[in-house]
């Protein structure tokens, strides 16, 4: 009998270093659960979070993209958030506009103290690609192995 | 028009006001104009042209020119203001040298839509108001003049100045235009149905970078995609993949920059309608923030460099269209 | 000489496509493309397809070789694939001779076996140019759009298409379709007929004996050259739309679990072009500029007997931004004007 394997997505989430990135490490420390498949990437900000770094990562086989920053209002370095949320709105829904699945990016804003939080935002996000499968709008066929 | 043109841009350089003139130099036929810089009379006299076929927008070439020494004159026809204010608004150019004529456009024709409606060997070509005759070697033929305007002529958003130092001719206004309809149209297709339209536009990219090379908003000393440092220099559409990164991040790096002047889809060689993702980043920042036309007020904060605390957040930009 | 009537082509061309892959250019909402045969595709009427047919032989990219890396060690995948027989069914008098171009580079010691292959492998079908655009210039350089060269040509009347073999694998094709047999003086009537169209045409004749090997100092050295790239873009449109432009350059693709080495068409408008470690010759567009056309009317014929590196076929003159090409050039370097 053939077992079917299954999906697992890869995930990739930019994490501000300020709150996110901790925020992910109090979920770490409170012993909370998130799927192995998300590959954080530590940035010093959301606003550091260029579009190519989104491309870039569906191209070297992520199936999921999620930039994580501090809420608005509490960038460490005061408005750094606010134009990140500029430019991914814009440039989600670019990729939305050229078919790329809309679910398979997301911005999330979690804070330092928001470890539950981090780890639910992984599990919704991991739960929603996994249905959607593997990213193949936006990938690169050579980087297939 | 031509003649009056001609005139100004000849006096322009006998008195003295300008050393050099941008304007459009006559081709092998009535249609291939190249841009050029002129500075003697009498070769404005004789290759000096403007007519429908006087599309180029000459603006970006006053990033090189307004660095020499003396007074540039351009000639801009509307929608090359655009260019030029939102050129100033970046420091690109030294307004100090440069003499800004705007002069009157009537829609630019597009050689390409003319081919494309079956007429071949064509020699010459004559306007008469709304009707055009086509002269070629296998006999003429009649067309409405507005079937062979260039798209972006058709769907024109102003006959505006927003900038200039003289005028020739009578200002227009800003229209309303139907330039978002084709956006619309597919934002209202399935996912899967976009894929498929942009995978078989996109697919035919040569990746020559004329529409890049062209662009009065690309302005980079050096682009990303050639700098081998970046990781993503390529001269090749070497994988599906290529064509959507480059053609993205080009309208990404331009979005909120861009005027609409449509001279990327006037010059890809493939036909593809680049100017379409640039509108869809228009149209998402007129919705998301508030109407905001580049190029149009020199004060007004560019939206990337912006933003409100009430912003929306990405997945409400999807919620909206449902 | 042989015939069929233009009713039955479709038919001729499924027949041919059940045995061999089959290309031909068909209209797209963008224009004529070259595009595999499927049931149902028409040979388009256009004078020139967008892309040129050097694509057929030497592809804009082509993956040469890959290379696993695990530890120390280096596995060499062989993945070349340049063996199908193939036909290319309606290319034009100007495309054919630009493969005649293209085989003095690439059949040269070294020979590039990739272009060999594929060369080798492919049976062309020309066909003659019954109305042919204002943008042609293929007479100058002696290309007779109403006679085109390759392993077949063709011509096509208002109820039929001719055929005749000009090769051995010419012979053998026609052999294997169910043909008639057609006459001689329909096809000279056809010749006659494109060869009054031709003589009207603007620039099927421009002069070129003024470009000469001796005077090549004289010619890079002009002073309208200044002139002339003024407005140059530096984008790479003429140089991909060009069926006889040649240049590539060798890359490695890291493609995260090994390398993958492919080459791609490079263009002499690039500023990276022959970049080198050191540094490269060409820093302006100024002389990127010239070196297109400079290779094109000067160094390729002192190398090739006398022989154009252009076929005329007017797809640079249709394509660039700014509407700078060729025929300017001829004219304004090196001549009376």
């Amino acid at each position: 009998m053939q077992i079917e394997e299954k999906f697992e997505p890869t995930i990739v989430a930019f994490c501000c270093n300020w709150c996110s990135y901790a925020g992910a490490d109090l979920s770490g420390t409170n012993r909370l659960q998130y799927p192995a498949n998300v590959k954080i990437i530590r940035v010093p900000c959301s606003c550091r979070v260029n579009p190519m770094f989104i491309l870039r990562a569906f191209q070297r086989g992520a199936d999921g993209v999620i930039i994580c920053g501090c809420h608005p209002g509490d960038c460490h370095y005061t408005t750094g958030n606010y134009y990140a949320r500029r430019r991914m709105t814009l440039l989600f829904s670019m990729l939305d506009f050229l078919g790329i699945e809309r679910e398979r990016t997301r911005l999330e804003w979690v804070s330092a103290a928001e470890g539950a939080k981090f780890a639910a935002t992984m599990n919704d996000f991991v739960a929603t690609v996994t249905k959607l499968g593997k990213n193949r709008r936006l990938e690169d066929l050579r980087c297939n192995k | 028009m031509q003649q009056v043109i001609r005139e100004k841009a000849i006096s322009l350089i006998t008195s003295g006001k300008a050393a050099r003139v941008i304007g459009w130099r006559e081709g092998e036929f009535f249609y291939d104009q190249t841009p050029e810089v002129f500075t003697c009379p009498e070769d404005i006299e004789k290759n000096f042209v403007y007519n429908g076929f006087s599309g180029a927008n000459l603006s970006k070439y006053l990033i090189k020119e307004s660095e020499k020494e003396g007074v540039v004159a351009v000639f801009l026809k509307p929608c090359d203001t655009y260019s030029f204010s939102q050129l100033l608004k970046e420091h690109r150019i030294k307004r100090e040298n440069v003499w800004a004529v705007g002069i009157p456009c009537e829609g630019k024709l597009d050689i390409d839509a003319i081919r494309k409606m079956g007429v071949k060997g064509i020699t010459s070509l004559e306007e008469n108001g709304d009707e055009i005759t086509v002269k070629t070697i296998y006999g003429d033929k009649k067309i409405a003049r507005a079937e062979a305007l260039a798209e972006r002529c058709r769907n024109c958003k102003s006959r505006k100045h927003v900038v200039y130092d003289e005028l020739l001719g009578e200002e227009g206004e800003v229209l309303e235009s139907a330039r978002f309809d084709m956006v619309e149209k597919l934002e209202q297709m399935t996912a899967e149905e976009r894929f498929a339209f942009w995978q078989g536009e996109l697919s035919r990219c040569i990746r020559c970078n004329a529409c890049r090379n062209v662009c009065p908003a690309c302005t980079c000393e050096k682009c990303v995609f050639d700098n081998a440092a970046s990781g993503i220099e390529n001269k090749a559409p070497a994988s599906s993949f290529e064509e959507q990164n480059f053609h993205i991040i080009r309208a990404f790096h331009v979005a909120g920059r861009c005027t609409d002047c449509g001279e990327c889809s006037r010059v890809c060689p493939q036909s593809i309608p680049l100017h379409l993702l640039n509108r869809k980043f228009i149209k998402d920042i007129n919705e998301f923030y508030g109407e905001y036309q580049a190029g149009a007020d020199p004060e007004e904060k560019y939206p990337l460099m912006n933003f409100t605390q009430g912003d929306m957040e990405p997945a409400d930009a999807f919620k909206k269209g449902e | 000489m042989k015939k069929i009537q233009l009713s039955k082509l479709p038919q001729l061309l499924s027949a041919i496509a059940e045995k061999t892959a089959l290309y031909l250019p068909v209209d797209t909402a963008s224009g004529a493309e070259y595009k595999k045969y499927e049931e149902g595709d028409k040979l388009s009427d256009a004078c020139n397809t967008n892309r040129s047919a050097k694509d057929f032989f030497f592809p804009q990219v082509e993956n040469m070789a890959n290379f696993k890396v695990e530890g120390k060690k280096i596995e060499v995948i062989d993945i070349r694939k340049e063996t199908e027989d193939f036909v290319i069914f309606g290319a034009r008098a100007c495309d054919v001779r630009s493969f005649d171009i293209l085989d003095r580079v690439f059949l040269a010691d070294p020979v590039d076996t990739f272009y060999k292959n594929r060369r080798q492998h492919a049976t062309i079908v020309s066909l003659a140019c019954s109305v042919p655009e204002e943008t042609c210039f293929c007479g100058t350089f002696g290309i007779d759009a109403a006679d085109p060269a390759g392993d077949v040509s063709a011509w096509k009347t208002d109820e039929e298409m001719y055929f005749r073999a000009n090769t051995e694998k010419g012979e053998a094709f026609l052999a294997s379709l169910a043909l008639e047999d057609g006459e001689e003086e329909a096809v000279r009537e056809e010749q006659t007929k494109i060869r009054s169209i031709l003589e009207k045409l603007p620039i099927q004749n421009l002069p070129t004996d003024h470009f000469k090997a001796e005077k090549l100092m004289e010619h890079f050295s002009d002073p309208k050259w200044k002139e002339l790239y003024k407005a140059c873009l530096g984008c790479g449109t003429c140089t991909f739309v060009c069926p006889t432009c040649q240049c590539f350059d060798i890359r490695d693709f890291d493609t995260g679990n090994g390398i993958q080495r492919y080459r791609c068409w490079d263009s002499c408008m690039y500023s990276d072009f022959t970049q080198m470690a050191a540094d490269q010759p060409r820093h302006t567009q100024m002389e990127r500029f010239r070196q297109r056309f400079m290779h094109k009317l000067v160094y390729y014929p002192a190398n090739n007997e006398g022989v154009f590196g252009c076929v005329g076929c007017g797809r640079c003159l249709a394509k660039c931004p700014i509407n700078m090409n060729i025929v300017k050039v001829i004219k304004e370097i090196g001549g009376d004007k």
